[in-house]
Formats: C-alpha cells, structure tokens, sequence
C-alpha cells in the first residue's frame, strides 16, 4: 500500500491502462504533460476548446477499433457536448442492433465548494442516469477512482466518470499492485447498525464525519457508497436498509429527480425492504437553486456534515440534540 | 454532352466499372421508390428520408473507395449504403421493422450501419456524423495503412456548430477525411440561399485552411473525378479536402409527406429534367459503352434486387417485444 492523492491515483490508472492498451487514445483541452512525454503526441492529443467535436472523435475512434478518453475538464462543458453524449454515444451501441462496440471515458470533474458559480459547480449525474446506454462511476477515494477507471478502460461501453474537483487532493491507500474494482458494486464505508446513510461522491466524507458525531449520541450510522450510479447496486443498498431499518441519502446534486431520489425509490417499492422501514426515508440534497457564487449562500445550498447529522437525528426523536 | 463526352474519354475505357455505377444508381433510386411506396401502403412503421435525385454523388464518391475506407452517412442514407455494399435484403428488412434487419429493428430507416464494410452508421441528428468522421479518419491515420474516412452531409449541416468544430480539427490535425457535401438547395424548406451567410459554401470551406472543389452533383462522372482528385490528396496524407455536389431531392423532406413541400414547383420540375441516372444513361448510350438491351436488362436485374428485399423484409419475423431490452449494453 501507498498513500497518495486522488488525482494522482486517477492519473496512475490512466498511465497504466495506457501502457497495457495500445490503442487507448486521449483527446482534452489540456496538454497532459507526463503522458505526451511517455506516449507521444499521436496518442496523447490537445483539442482545440470543441466538446463536441472531440467527443464525436472519440465515437468514431470507438467505432474503428480504438478506445478513446474525452476529458471534458468540468462537467459543466459537458453540455456542449450533450448530442454527442445523449443522442450518439448512448444510443449508438442499440440503435445498430449491437453491431458494434462503443468503448470510450468521458471524464468530468464537479462539484460546488470553490466559489465558482452556477455554471462551474454542477453536479448532473442524474440527468445521465436518465439516458440508457451510458454508464455512470462516481469514485470518492484514491483507491476507488484508480480501480474504477482502470474497469471503464477495460468496460466495453461508454463510461462517464464523475469526479468530484474538492477530492482531488484527498490521500487514500492505493495498493502497489493492478487492481480494479468492478462496477455495480457498492461500498459499505463504515458498517453501522441504526441506519444507513447512502452518501454519494464527496458527501461520502461529510457523512462519515457526521457519522463520528452520531457514535458520540449512541447511533450507529452505516454509510454506503454506491461508487457506481449506472449500474447501481440495488441488493446491497437494501440489504443495508433491510438491517437498520432507516435510510437517509446524501447527494450534492439538486434534489429533484436526483440520484437520491432514485435510491429511495428503490428502496421503497421493494416489498421486503419497504416492510422493514422504522421511519421515513430523508433526503440531504443541494437546494433546488443553481449554485450561489458568495460563500455564504453556496455553503447553505449544498449538503455538509452538519446538516447530515440534523437529518439523522431528527429520525431518533428521543436522542438528546 | 459532346463537350463532356469528350472530357471523359479516358475513364470510358473502364466499361465495366461505370456500368456498375449505373446499376448502383439505379438500384439506389428503385430501393427508395419501394421504400417510400411500401411506407405508404403502411408497410413501413416509420418513415423514410428518400434520396432520389441525389443517387450520382453517393455512387460517384464511393466508387473511389477501397477496403477498409470508412464513410459517416445522415439521415437520407440509403443512398450512402447502398453505393458502400450494404445488403439491400436487410436494409429492406430494418425499413420494415423486421429482426433480421441490419439493426435488428432497433434503429429503422436512419440508423442502418454496417461495421463489417466500413459503414460507421447513418444518423438521425444533422451534422452529428461530422465529429464521428472525424474519429474515423483519426483511427485511420493512427492505424497507418493509407486508408480514409468520408462524411456525407447536407448543406443544411454547414449551419451546424459541429460542422465548423470537425472541419476546424481535421485541419489542424490533417486528418484523411473527404468532407462530401451534398448541396441538395434545402433544408426542409428552407433555401440555402437565406440560411448561409454569403451563400457559398466553398468560401467557407476554404477558411479551414483546405483544398475545395464545386461540382455538378447530377453529373457522376463529374463526381467521381471530383471525388478521385480529392481522396487522391487525403489518401496521400495531404489532409482533409471539402467537396461541394450541387444537386437537388426530388421527394419532400420525408416520406409519409407529414410536412406540406413548399419548395417551387417549377424548380423541382427543372432538377427532374437534370436527373442523374438519366443523363448518365444517355452518356453511356452515346458513347456505345451499352446497348439499349443492356439497359433493360439492368433495369430487370436491379427490380428483381428490390423485389427480393421486399419480400425478404415482409416475410422476415418481426422482433419479439422483449428483444427491446437487448444491446443497450455491450459485453
């Protein structure tokens, strides 16, 4: 094992992929220095500032034996890029009757918490989530994102990776040796007894900091983390709510039809999970605003561990505040 | 016709290719005459985007091509796959919604795609295909073996932002693709003369820092030598090269006529009298490369074609509803 630092780990699984798979092409805005140094600039392309344009190269590519990343920066480019991804890599696989494979990585980062703005601290995951044809990972540690993106660069479809911009520089445990984590199988970051709190990307480390507070009240708080949005792992989930009886869902994102949404929903329509339910299941979710630029509007709009912790307790009225 | 006939003297000396190119053209407007007879019997679940009139620039263009080349069609498509190889018997069967479809009835008239022989797909979206080409000639030049991508669009496309994006990045990038332009005077109904600024293509074009050319797009031997020059150049690795086929689409936007035909009845009267397959037909008379018994027997080779994928198509099972979940994702 090593520590080191999200980004490092994501940019680790892109340089290892890359030596593994002669074919892996990387198309961005941005020069990526050290891979241009190792693998040329053939392979390593700066893009002029057109999201679609290098997107659609990236399904051509796909299409013609390649496997391409399109590193779209921040999320919020992506929908520049919107046709491309919803109308063409999406629906391409299935519109010629699965004749041809699709495999490309789309990475955006997101996320609110730097004084960006609306247009820069988005969080559309879930307007994703409502295209089929896509897949969706979410990775909130350094060992997650390095296995997940080395399973997108081996999946056979297209991937959109989401990664939070505020976890970039958070150190985690990567191992020495490959690895990959697969898709579709969600993380029980800390197992607990009392309820489960389903926290998702950066709201993970908020909810297991609220998670310490909660110890401190006598309330053992389970936190899972999907890590992938599209396949989501349903069992998992409920077995967790199946076992603690409660279940609240943090996302940064807005709240209406989010991904938080799409997690209660599963839970609640499935009979035996339903019949186990204490209370109702709570949503901690960004505000249905865009996102404010002056610190003290964008800190009440999102999610933190504060209110995380108010929505939990509040599910145990006989617990001390 | 004395002038062309005589420019052309050297490529009459291929007999047996341009009477391909006839039978390609003509199997081309036959297969969408059916197509468009059969969506208004109500064979059809869907509609059609027929490409008659336009058949010399599809033929023209892809008789230049060779294995391994790939194309990048559009929504009026037909034409593109028909003059690429497709199989006439499962595009019929994708028309009619059938499981033996090239899609298996999943993607219809204006998604067939044949990766087996280089079709990277038609496509639904106006000016879609051009960044996808793109793709395709950058796995051509990383792949190394002198082989290109070609885009067909529309001049209804050229107001497209990803139009001016692929055009921009081939050229920086010097990538093998043939923008191949097909000028068919509108989109829908509107006329190229109101939607483009300054109302020539070509000069736009040439912004991108890339050879052009403008050419009769009814005329296919015009096109093909059109076409030669410019995948000549690109296939060298002279980068992209946009050409211009002026032509024009004889049916309505599509077919069930759901969108009344606003366009001038005189003017689509004049195109008819310029069509492709006719003048062609005269071309090759003239020049005594068939005889008029030939031609008919053509005609009855290409209509038993079309029967054939007729009754394939309505013969053909149709899926069954839960197929429907297949292919979303690949393995």
């Amino acid at each position: 094992m090593k520590k080191i630092a999200y980004a490092r780990a994501a940019a680790e699984a892109v340089q290892e992929e890359f030596r593994r798979d002669n074919k892996l092409v990387y198309l961005a805005t941005d020069l990526q220095p050290d891979l241009r140094q190792e693998f040329g600039e053939e392979r390593v392309r700066v893009t002029p500032i057109s999201e679609s344009a290098f997107v659609g190269t990236a399904i051509g590519l796909a299409g013609s034996g390649y496997r391409a990343i399109a590193d779209l920066r921040m999320a919020t480019f992506g929908f520049v890029a919107m046709d491309q991804m919803v109308n063409q890599a999406a629906k391409i696989t299935y519109m010629f009757g699965g004749q041809a494979r699709f495999p490309m990585l789309i990475r955006m980062s997101f996320g609110a918490g730097m004084h960006w703005a609306a247009q820069h601290s988005i969080s559309p995951y879930s307007m994703y989530m409502n295209v089929p044809g896509l897949k969706i990972i979410l990775p909130t540690t350094a060992y997650d994102v390095k296995g997940l993106l080395k399973s997108a660069l081996r999946d056979n479809n297209p991937v959109i990776s989401f990664e939070n911009t505020l976890l970039g520089q958070v150190a985690g445990d990567v191992p020495e040796e490959d690895y990959t984590v697969p898709f579709g199988r969600a993380d029980v970051k800390r197992v607990g007894t009392d309820v489960t709190v389903v926290a998702l990307s950066r709201m993970l480390h908020e909810a297991l900091a609220a998670s310490v507070a909660l110890e401190a009240r006598g309330i053992s708080a389970e936190v899972v983390d999907p890590r992938t949005l599209v396949p989501l792992d349903r069992e998992s989930i409920r077995r967790s709510v199946k076992k603690t009886g409660r279940l609240v869902v943090v996302d940064e994102a807005c709240r209406t039809c989010s991904a938080a949404a799409e997690v209660i929903s599963l839970v609640v329509e499935d009979e035996e999970t339903y019949a186990r339910l204490k209370s109702a299941p709570q949503r901690v979710c960004g505000l249905d605003v865009p996102i404010p630029y002056s610190p003290p509007m964008e800190q009440y709009a999102i999610p933190d561990r504060g209110k995380i912790l108010e929505a939990v307790l509040s599910l145990f009225p006989r617990v001390v505040k | 016709m004395d002038k062309l006939t005589k420019r052309d003297g050297k490529v009459t000396r291929n007999n047996a290719g341009l009477i391909n190119m006839y039978r390609t053209m003509l199997t081309i407007r036959r297969f969408d005459e059916r197509a468009s007879q059969e969506v208004r019997n109500g064979a059809v679940p869907g509609l059609v985007h027929p490409y008659i009139g336009q058949e010399a620039i599809a033929t023209g263009v892809c008789s230049n091509l060779i294995e391994g080349d790939r194309i990048v069609s559009n929504h009026r498509g037909h034409g593109h796959l028909i003059a690429k190889g497709a199989d006439t018997r499962r595009m019929m069967a994708e028309v009619f919604g059938k499981k033996t479809g090239y899609c298996k009835g999943k993607g219809g008239s204006m998604h067939i795609a044949d990766f087996g022989i280089g079709i990277l797909g038609a496509n639904g979206i106006v000016g879609a295909g051009l960044p996808i080409a793109t793709g395709a000639a950058l796995a051509a030049r990383l792949d190394g073996k002198g082989k290109i991508a070609v885009v067909f669009f529309g001049d209804g496309a050229c107001q497209e932002g990803e139009f001016q994006e692929s055009m921009n990045l081939a050229s920086i990038w010097k990538l093998p693709l043939l923008f191949a332009c097909e000028n068919n005077m509108y989109g829908v109904n509107t006329s190229y003369t109101y939607a483009i600024a300054g109302g020539d293509l070509v000069k736009r074009a040439s912004a991108y820092d890339m050879p052009t050319a403008s050419v009769d797009g009814n005329d296919v031997i015009a096109v093909r030598e059109a076409a030669r020059i410019a995948i000549e150049h690109v296939r060298a690795g002279g980068g992209p090269y946009f050409v211009e086929f002026k032509t024009f689409r004889w049916s309505g936007h599509f077919v069930p006529e759901a969108i009344p035909d606003t366009r001038p009845k005189e003017e689509i009267e004049a195109w008819k009298k310029k069509c492709p397959i006719v003048r062609f037909m005269r071309r090759l008379l003239e020049d005594g490369i068939v005889t008029r018994p030939e031609l008919q027997k053509i005609e009855d080779q290409v209509m038993g074609i079309i029967d054939e994928a007729v009754v394939y198509a309505r013969e053909s099972p149709l899926p069954a509803p839960e197929d429907a979940l297949d292919d979303v994702y690949s393995a």
